[in-house]
């Protein structure tokens, strides 16, 4: 286990399909700038065993044929990604990763074309919601992050039933805002419900957000905002380890 | 061989961004009696009944409806088997 060089504690795995385009972003956030082990996981493998956290990255998976995430949901991996969420362990869904995550029902909703129409590629700001999460904790409660993102369909829809819930039990993680960390529709880069831009499931060990943390961990890229994502779970994973 | 027609539609209550594009489009194109404009996808699939009835295959295309082409979160379907 060469990996294991590469400072120790949780193991993260980033699932590469084909067709992800944000996979090596992923991996040297978590090796290069965390300084934690990370391997990559082909769509074809059927095990995780040995990881702690999964990342699903961004890109266009199986080429978002019929649906963005709607081939993908059914690659080989994603048995053993569903079992990891079941058994509590932590996955991370980025972009295309979120699309897969609500085809596969492990996060309730969809994500449909931006409500512009047009492919949406910029920094956006967004506001942590809940900062006692898994995905969250290095972070303020209420917090203005500077993340980008790039997706022409990032448009997060739910029923009225879904979103009620989301709401009340406090797992919409991220809501697009102004610098100021004002929701208006303005801020809204591609129409979602309630400026919706991460969510996680009732169990908080499954989150998918739109922007791309991943493009934001370094002063260089323009912000190292996002870099607390990975922060997060890496603390969050140690813990359950100790 | 039998074949399947499937209609998959966006839910009425949803916002079509692209039907949307389109119909103002139309609207420049001097169409001003055009209405909502709502796009959906057609697909035909080639079934080998292999011994299968009528109602066996029928319930296969709806299971694959439920669970690949359409995503019953956004969209509705409808199917036609054609003998």
């Amino acid at each position: 286990m060469s990996a294991t060089a590469v400072g120790s504690g949780p193991k993260f795995a980033v699932i590469r399909f084909p067709g992800a385009n944000c996979d090596q972003d992923a991996y040297y956030v978590v090796k290069d700038v965390l300084g934690r082990p990370v391997e990559y996981v082909w769509h074809q493998e059927t095990s995780l065993r040995g990881f702690d956290v999964v990342v699903l990255p961004g890109g266009f998976a199986y080429g978002d044929y019929l649906r963005a995430g709607a081939v993908a949901r059914f690659a080989p991996i994603m048995e053993a990604v569903r079992a990891h969420a079941e058994r509590g362990g932590l996955v991370l869904g980025v972009c295309n990763g979120f699309q897969v995550l609500c085809e596969a029902h492990l996060l309730p909703g969809a994500l449909m074309r931006n409500e512009g129409c047009r492919f949406a590629c910029k920094f956006v700001h967004v506001r942590v919601e809940n900062a006692e999460t898994p995905f969250t904790r290095a972070y303020r409660p209420g917090q203005v992050l500077a993340i980008p993102i790039a997706h022409g369909e990032g448009r997060y829809v739910c029923d009225p039933v879904t979103l009620e819930e989301l709401e009340r039990s406090h797992r919409v993680l991220f809501r697009y805002t102004t610098p100021q960390g004002e929701e208006t529709p303005e801020s809204n880069p591609n129409g979602s419900i309630a400026n919706i831009a991460g969510i996680a499931n009732a169990t908080f060990n499954v989150m998918g957000l739109m922007p791309h943390p991943e493009r934001a961990g370094e002063k260089i890229l323009g912000s190292a905002d996002g870099r607390g994502v990975f922060e997060s779970l890496a603390r969050a994973a140690e813990r359950v380890l100790a | 061989m039998p074949q399947v027609k499937v209609v998959v539609t966006l839910k009425p209550t949803l916002l079509d961004a692209q039907g949307r594009v389109v119909q103002d489009a139309l609207h420049a194109l001097g169409y001003a009696n055009v209405g909502q404009v709502r796009i959906g996808k057609y697909m035909e699939l080639e079934i080998r009944a292999d011994g299968k009835d009528a109602p066996t295959i029928e319930t296969e295309v709806k299971e694959m409806c439920d669970r690949l082409l359409a995503n019953p979160v956004i969209e509705n379907y409808r199917y036609e088997v054609m003998e």
